[in-house]
């Protein structure tokens, strides 16, 4: 735990697997304890404001806290929701890519001077998806999944997605996972919440899972009309818990 | 949820842009996801662009469902209203 509310947040450029130049923000807690890291990978609205605030608060939790820029390649300095209509209408970045990245932003935070070799990934919406993602390829510590579409489930045939599930993925799950939902989503929806859990439980891979009543699909948006304020305090206090847990010195 | 659903067309026409300029716009995409600034979980979202001059070169709007059908029935009872004729290009 941060011991101040003191934090240093700012931009870096990290250089991907490919080679390419990856914009990404950087918030650390002052103070010289060692400490955890979390990548916080950005929703499919992009590296937009909202995000950023959760990479500072996870500073201000103690954490050096990294957010990828998923669209540097493709759109490089835009403006965040410029960026992911480009990167959309281009059809979306590759799984592989997407997993580079995370390993990335996990290499450039263990590298920190403070760090204790653990690092987290949380990721919302998409970004849930893609965490999910990511702790089935990467070394991780522990994963936060908040109500990530297509984890499971099946889309419909004439559904035109450029996603799949990852369920042929989850034997390979590497970290536990903290998945937090809302019971009114429709995507994911507690049927696809249910699977996870028999997949995950048959498998034997830890997971805790937490549904709340009365909220919906981005219940932790604080700029959006689905923001939950009462499923949204509860789960930063569960994310909390499980990365002291999973991530603590 | 985020739909991932994307349908995109070229198109032939000018709208005005970033800065109140004017610019020729050469592709479209729609889709039915979460918008960036309308209050609402989902919306009907349509970008125009000139991915030639940049992401920066786009109209975007956010438009409930009903609204969204509401435009298209408009621009479809314009289109109809003209003289073929007149429908060159």
């Amino acid at each position: 735990m941060n011991m101040s509310d003191s934090l240093h947040a700012t931009t870096v450029h990290l250089t991907g697997t490919d080679g390419a130049d990856i914009e990404a923000y950087l918030a650390t807690p002052d103070g010289e304890e060692r400490r955890g890291g979390v990548v916080v990978i950005h929703h499919l609205p992009g590296y937009d404001r909202a995000t950023k605030e959760m990479v500072r608060r996870f500073a201000e939790l103690g954490y050096d806290a990294l957010c990828p820029n998923l669209y540097s390649r493709q759109a490089p300095g835009a403006d965040p929701s410029d960026a992911a209509a480009a990167v959309r209408a281009a059809g979306g970045i590759p799984d592989e890519q997407l997993v580079a990245d995370v390993e990335t932003a996990a290499a450039h935070l263990r590298g920190l001077p403070r760090s204790n070799g653990k690092v987290g990934v949380i990721g919302h919406c998409s970004g849930g998806r893609h965490a999910v993602l990511a702790a089935c390829h990467a070394d991780l510590d522990a994963v936060v999944d908040c109500y990530g579409a297509f984890v499971t489930g099946t889309p419909a045939a004439d559904y035109p997605l450029n996603v799949t599930n990852l369920v042929p993925l989850l034997p390979q799950l590497r970290a536990p996972l903290l998945g937090l939902f809302g019971k009114n989503d429709k995507f994911p929806s507690q049927d696809h919440v249910a699977e996870l859990d028999e997949i995950l439980t048959a498998g034997g891979k830890p997971h805790t899972f937490f549904s709340y009543d009365d909220a919906g699909h981005a219940f932790f948006s604080v700029d959006r009309p689905s923001y939950s304020v009462k499923a949204a305090n509860d789960g930063w206090e569960r994310i909390e818990t499980f990365f002291a847990d999973h991530l603590g010195a | 949820m985020c739909t991932y659903i994307t349908v995109t067309t070229d198109v032939e026409g000018s709208a005005k842009g970033p800065g109140g300029k004017w610019f020729r716009v050469t592709d479209a995409a729609a889709y039915y996801d979460h918008p960036v600034h309308a209050m609402a979980e989902h919306t009907l979202n349509v970008d125009l662009t000139d991915p030639s001059a940049g992401p920066g070169q786009r109209i975007a709007l956010e438009l409930t469902a009903s609204s969204a059908q509401r435009l298209i029935d408009t621009i479809q009872q314009a289109l109809d209203a003209a003289p073929d004729e007149l429908k060159v290009g």
